[in-house]
């Protein structure tokens, strides 16, 4: 399988491997420790490492600078944009910023709401949406054309990705929208977490269906739960998060100092299952301010050790 | 129709209270449908400062005036020869209103008495909801008549994000999530097959980020 | 009045403005309304008609709302008098008072 840029996450897909991806958020501060401790952490477990774009609308240092501090450390990011913070100029000349540094990912992203962040009275930009950030992307690297037309002196070689959440509503939707992405260009997608894999097998199995599996490589986004609380916290406060009574009622059988272990075995239980599902090329490992545990998850799934790819 | 809403008495009394004769001007158009500053909010709002005024001990006239519209010339002449016995004037039509009567009345200090808020629909009696956003370049044709522009918090034109959750807006449940209401109606249109056509990047010059904007129709120009 | 749902915000402002102590609207029982909600209505008006009249200095406890049916003369007079008796224990408007003053 040819690939289309100098990304180990596409080479390591291209291959066939099933690849893995965790995330780390950038801190409320200009002190970098903090993503490189992080991406210290993980760095041996995964084969790319997204950097969030000022989630939940919290204003953070940015994606880019963060993004950068990894790649300084020899790491491979992934550049997380959303299109709320920024119009086509901004992102356009920001995915040029990250090109001169060799960052070779890019998840398209609308973004939350202003209104769950920080500031909340701000303006939203929105000038583009997620697919049409994926469809810029794309012109920019296979036509080296800027949006308003011109050439692009030395076009960025991105992989581009993009989220899709399969438990959104509505659900007979999910699939043509997937089919929709893959149309604008996207070529891996990270999911939502998933805890109702019944749901979740279903989306891809319908993804299969439409050929779409061969299209594009979904990585299955998984998340441990910390406790019971967090897992009621995720089915009633998060928008778009799917988490079955089941899951919450194994969460709340374990004692309390339990159910970090019972909530990491989860996750590696769901790896487990959705490795041998057919259309399934990775993981998405989120690991909320927890990522001292991927390491762990990553090994108790049997996907370790990561393929080593030439760059 | 310009839907506003009535701004707080307090902020009227601090915006005028410097003043001696007072005019309140209503509008007979949208505001007036909205309930915001027609003839019968003008009397209400004037009643309250007249009041206020007398019972702070301060010498104040305040008239009331509702007009046709206060977006056309035409009507705002009809103050013309009253204008000058006002020091202010409150304006009680939409921000077009009330900078239309700055522009006339070059002079004269024009309050606003509502804050405009959008352009919507009577859903029922005190219940307004916006429907658009004069963006210039009407996509509702392949939106199913449904305008993601002033209806998606996030204006997605290739929606729904993934915070649409049983039919309703992640920024709030009591929002109907507007790609929710655009698939149900594909569906009822039996068009769902639109739903796959990606929405190219829009052209928002025709927006407000053209800058401000103007319709010139030589046609029907005299 | 045909009707308490005749009755505006600027009816009972005006009566103010002009010098009442107190206004007091008396409508047909909830519910039995011959125009379904007319008296629903003159309650809202009521509201509104208070809120202003505490922002303006006036004192929103001068005006309220009575519900009874046509046939309780003797409910008319119970709530006459304790409207009477709240509006004197309040005192005279301050816009009557300020008219005279002016005058």
């Amino acid at each position: 399988m040819t690939t289309k840029t100098p990304s180990k996450l596409e080479k390591i897909l291209a291959s066939g491997c099933l690849a893995v991806t965790s995330e780390v958020g950038p801190p409320r501060g200009g002190n970098p420790k903090h993503i490189e401790e992080k991406g210290r952490l993980i760095q041996h477990h995964v084969d790319a490492i997204n950097i969030t774009d000022n989630q939940t609308s919290v204003t953070r240092m940015c994606s880019l600078a963060a993004c950068i501090r990894l790649k300084l450390m020899g790491l491979e990011p992934v550049l997380q944009m959303v299109t709320r913070d920024r119009n086509r100029i901004a992102l356009q000349s920001d995915i040029l910023g990250a090109a001169s540094f060799d960052i070779h990912n890019i998840l398209c992203l609308s973004g939350d709401h202003q209104s769950f962040g920080d500031c909340p009275t701000g303006q939203n930009v929105h000038d583009i949406d997620s697919m049409q950030l994926i469809q810029t992307v794309r012109r920019m690297r296979d036509e080296g054309k800027f949006l308003g037309g011109a050439d692009i002196a030395c076009p960025p070689r991105m992989f581009v990705g993009a989220a899709e959440n399969p438990f959104a509503d509505p659900f007979e939707i999910r699939v043509p929208r997937l089919a929709k992405k893959i149309a604008a260009g996207v070529e891996f997608i990270q999911t939502q977490c998933i805890y109702n894999l019944d749901k979740f097998e279903l989306w891809v199995k319908q993804a299969r269906e439409r050929g779409l599996t061969e299209k594009v490589h979904i990585l299955a986004g998984v998340t441990p739960l910390k406790s019971v609380g967090m897992a009621r916290y995720m089915k009633n406060r998060v928008p778009g998060m799917d988490v079955p009574d089941d899951v919450i009622k194994r969460m709340a059988a374990v004692p309390k100092e339990k159910q970090p272990d019972e909530g990491i075995t989860i996750c590696v239980e769901t790896i487990e299952r959705l490795k041998s599902v057919e259309g399934v090329h990775g993981f998405h490992i989120m690991a909320i301010e927890w990522e001292e545990k991927v390491a762990e998850i990553v090994e108790r799934a049997g996907l370790f050790p990561r393929p080593t790819v030439e760059i | 129709m310009i839907v506003a809403d009535k701004k707080p008495i307090e902020e009227i009394i601090q915006q005028v209270e410097s003043y001696h004769n007072v005019l309140i001007l209503g509008c007979n158009e949208c505001v007036t449908v909205c309930e915001a500053g027609g003839k019968k909010e003008v009397g209400i709002l004037a009643s309250a400062l007249r009041m206020y005024f007398l019972n702070n001990g301060k010498d104040m006239r305040i008239d009331e005036v509702t007009l046709e519209r206060q977006c056309d010339h035409e009507y705002l002449e009809e103050i013309r020869d009253r204008i000058d016995r006002y020091d202010a004037v409150v304006s009680l039509a939409c921000g077009v209103g009330v900078q239309f009567m700055a522009e006339t009345y070059l002079s004269k200090p024009i309050f606003p008495g509502v804050n405009t808020c959008f352009l919507g629909v009577t859903e029922k009696r005190g219940l307004w909801t916006e429907r658009c956003q004069a963006c210039g370049q009407c996509i509702l044709a392949n939106t199913a008549g449904i305008c993601p522009v002033s209806r998606c918090a996030k204006r997605i034109l290739n929606g729904p994000c993934g915070g649409s959750s049983k039919g309703k807006c992640e920024v709030n449940k009591d929002l109907d999530c507007a790609w929710q209401l655009i698939v149900d109606r594909l569906k009822a249109l039996g068009r769902m097959d639109d739903y796959e056509k990606l929405f190219s990047i829009k052209d928002w010059s025709t927006d407000r980020a053209g800058g401000p904007r103007k319709v010139i129709r030589e046609d029907v120009q005299i | 009045m045909p009707c308490t749902g005749k009755v505006d915000v600027q009816h009972i402002l005006r009566a103010f403005e002009k010098g009442a102590d107190g206004v007091y609207a008396v409508g047909c029982m909830e519910g039995d309304c011959h125009f379904n909600s007319g008296n629903f209505r003159a309650r809202k008006r009521v509201e509104q008609a208070r809120k202003l009249l505490n922002t303006v200095g006036v004192g929103g406890e001068r005006v309220e709302m009575f519900n009874l049916s046509s046939a309780e003369g003797p409910r008319f007079a119970e709530y006459a008098r304790e409207m009477d008796r709240r509006i004197r224990d309040i005192g005279p408007s301050p816009i009557k008072l300020a008219m005279k003053k002016a005058a």
